[in-house]
């Protein structure tokens, strides 16, 4: 078994997931190598070489991939693919549209989203939002997969000693041009490796009332989040979104204020070590997945926690 | 231009399904079904677009048994022009329906190809990916915005990290998210009408298309369910927990 990782980097840096995403493959083989494709990625190959346990860190730095083109990078993976059992990247916005484009180049059934390796063919991955748990079992030669970060540990990064080797382009594809990024600037820790994550809901009643979500996970070193209604509504930018079709968190505490708990939401949060729930409503669902309920007005219940942090 | 737009039939996303006591999947006998929401606001957007002028005709294709023709109807009566069931006993897995997905492109000479970014059911977010791969059209997945220029197509796409804005040349594959529109009602007097609008039946031999499916589906579990824990009644007592028991602050 020889499996590649393709990882994800941002603003020159490396995207955590993708850390996950090498100890889910260290579950399924033996001999991992990596595939970061970028522009400037030279200061992270070096640091992906000391990735415990790598074989080769394969590093293809062109202006083609500057940008994290779909199609450009999926040609790439398919001129490689041969050397490989499998072919691995988080599922981020970014690698879950990259591995079924891949997959489809070579002819594979792509699996998304794997919570659990079983073995080298056999995966577990949420379905209906998290409702249910399925183990699938691929019939292709080639594997393709998206890795739920969340049910993976991070990896050791130290202690490695990868080979580096050089890949030349496929070129890019002309019938698309990127024109920009429109990023979300935080200098909060970011919202999928966070420790802490503060959510908020349609209870929040408009954007302003988010600050005080922030200045409270400023004082615990968290991230804010926020429900599929609050970015409907503009309260907050489209990057804030958990759930079955935002982002999967799971840190050690999660605190959702005004937020209901529809089956979509609790399916981005629900594998938290900590759960904390302030809801005026004593029936909000949110309530029987929380470890600690506070029914309480989000507007008395924040302003006092924060205050009970400081003293 | 022809829009073409796939749609799957899902249970309804409102419905708590259950796992089946023999485990072979989830229980979907005598349950709600609806569109697959991402794939309604993908019609949305094509009967948008055709408002516009942008486009000529809409044609909503789903690959399934029978019942999917209540699917077809459904984005029939929001004011598709007409409809095409490939008929099969389950919807095949993204790459088979990618492959049917293309022959049916070919056949009706589509410009765009609007679908959901994901099935709330099996929640694989591929198929569109998938289909501009075998075409080697441009994609534009998990989009919030779609802009008809000269060229083509000028599309804004949520991201982990925010927004990007991207130009597509014609033709393209798109994938809807949550925030491209919000879909209209179908109103009485279109509900109606859809009723006469054609909908051709084929098949995927029809079509050439082998649909094995590649992965098998061994076993279906609950996930672990959780408790609820415990009311506190204000901050210090909340924050001694976090602190004490939880040790999570
Ligand atoms: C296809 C699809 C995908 C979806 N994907 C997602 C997703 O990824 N993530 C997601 O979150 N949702 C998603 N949803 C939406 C989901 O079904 C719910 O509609 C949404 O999560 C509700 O958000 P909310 O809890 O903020 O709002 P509501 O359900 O309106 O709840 C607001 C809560 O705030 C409480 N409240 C009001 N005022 C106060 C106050 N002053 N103090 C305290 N509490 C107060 C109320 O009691 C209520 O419980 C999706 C839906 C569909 C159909
Ligand atoms: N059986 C089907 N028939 C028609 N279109 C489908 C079907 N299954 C999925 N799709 C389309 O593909 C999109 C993504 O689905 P998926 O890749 O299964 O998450 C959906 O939103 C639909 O537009």
């Amino acid at each position: 078994m020889r499996v590649l990782v393709i990882a994800e980097c941002e603003k020159g840096l490396l995207v955590p997931a993708t850390l996950n995403t090498i100890t889910a493959a260290q579950q399924i083989g033996s001999e991992i190598d990596v595939l970061i494709a970028g522009h400037d990625c030279s200061v992270l190959v070096d640091s992906l070489s000391k990735v415990a346990g790598l074989a080769k860190v394969l590093c293809c730095e062109h202006p083609d991939f500057e940008n994290h083109i779909t199609e450009n990078l999926a040609v790439l993976i398919q001129s490689i693919s041969g050397n490989y059992s499998h072919v691995m990247a988080a599922a981020t916005t970014f690698g879950k549209a990259l591995i079924p484009y891949a997959g489809a180049l070579c002819d594979v059934q792509a699996i998304s989203d794997i919570s659990e390796v079983v073995d080298a063919d056999t995966f577990v991955r949420p379905i209906y939002a998290g409702n249910a748990l399925a183990t699938v079992k691929s019939s292709d030669s080639l594997k393709m997969i998206t890795v739920r970060a969340t049910s993976f540990e991070l990896t050791i990064t130290e202690g490695g000693n990868a080979k580096v080797e050089n890949v030349q382009s496929t070129g890019a594809n002309e019938n698309l041009q990127f024109i920009e990024q429109m990023l979300s600037l935080s200098e909060r820790p970011e919202l999928t490796s966070a420790k802490v994550v503060i959510s908020g809901g349609r209870g929040m009643k408009d954007g302003e009332n988010f600050k005080m979500l922030e200045s409270l996970a400023d004082k615990m070193g968290g991230a804010v989040g926020a429900s599929r209604a609050a970015v409907d509504a503009g309260f907050v930018p489209n990057d804030y979104q958990v759930g079955q079709t935002g982002k999967v968190v799971a840190p050690d505490l999660y605190i959702a204020v005004g937020i209901s708990g529809a089956i979509q939401h609790l399916a981005g949060m629900k594998d938290s070590k900590v759960i904390v729930a302030i809801n005026t409503d004593e029936d909000a669902p949110i309530f029987q997945v929380s470890d600690y309920g506070w029914n309480e007005d989000l507007f008395t219940a924040i302003p006092d926690l924060t205050n009970a942090l400081e003293s | 231009m022809k829009i073409l737009v796939p749609v799957k039939r899902v249970i309804d996303a409102n419905i708590r399904v259950r796992v089946k006591d023999d485990h072979s999947g989830v229980e979907t006998a005598n349950i709600k079904m609806a569109i697959n929401p991402f794939c309604e606001i993908a019609v949305e957007e094509a009967l948008r677009l055709k408002e516009k002028g942008s486009a000529e005709e809409i044609i909503i294709v789903s690959v399934g048994p029978a019942k999917c023709i209540e699917t077809i109807r459904n984005g029939l009566a929001m004011g598709a022009n007409r409809g095409i069931h490939v008929l099969c006993d389950n919807s095949p897995e993204p790459l088979a329906l990618a492959k049917i997905l293309k022959m049916i492109v070919e056949r009706e000479s589509v410009g765009l190809v609007l679908l959901g970014k994901q099935s709330i059911d099996d929640d694989n977010n591929q198929t569109g990916q998938m289909l501009a791969a075998l075409l080697g059209w441009p994609l534009g997945s998990y989009i919030s915005s779609i802009a008809v220029n000269d060229k083509g197509f000028e599309i804004v796409r949520e991201i982990d990290s925010g927004l990007e804005r991207l130009q597509l040349t014609a033709p393209a594959i798109m994938t809807a998210d949550l925030r491209l529109n919000e879909p209209r009602y179908a109103s009485l007097p279109n509900i109606m009408q859809a009723k006469k609008k054609p909908i051709e039946e084929l098949t995927p031999i029809d079509l050439g298309i082998d649909i094995t499916p590649r992965v098998q589906t061994i076993e279906v579990h609950e996930p672990p369910a959780r408790e609820a824990g415990i009311m506190v009644s204000g901050a210090s007592e909340l924050v001694d927990k976090l602190k004490n028991e939880a040790k999570v602050i």
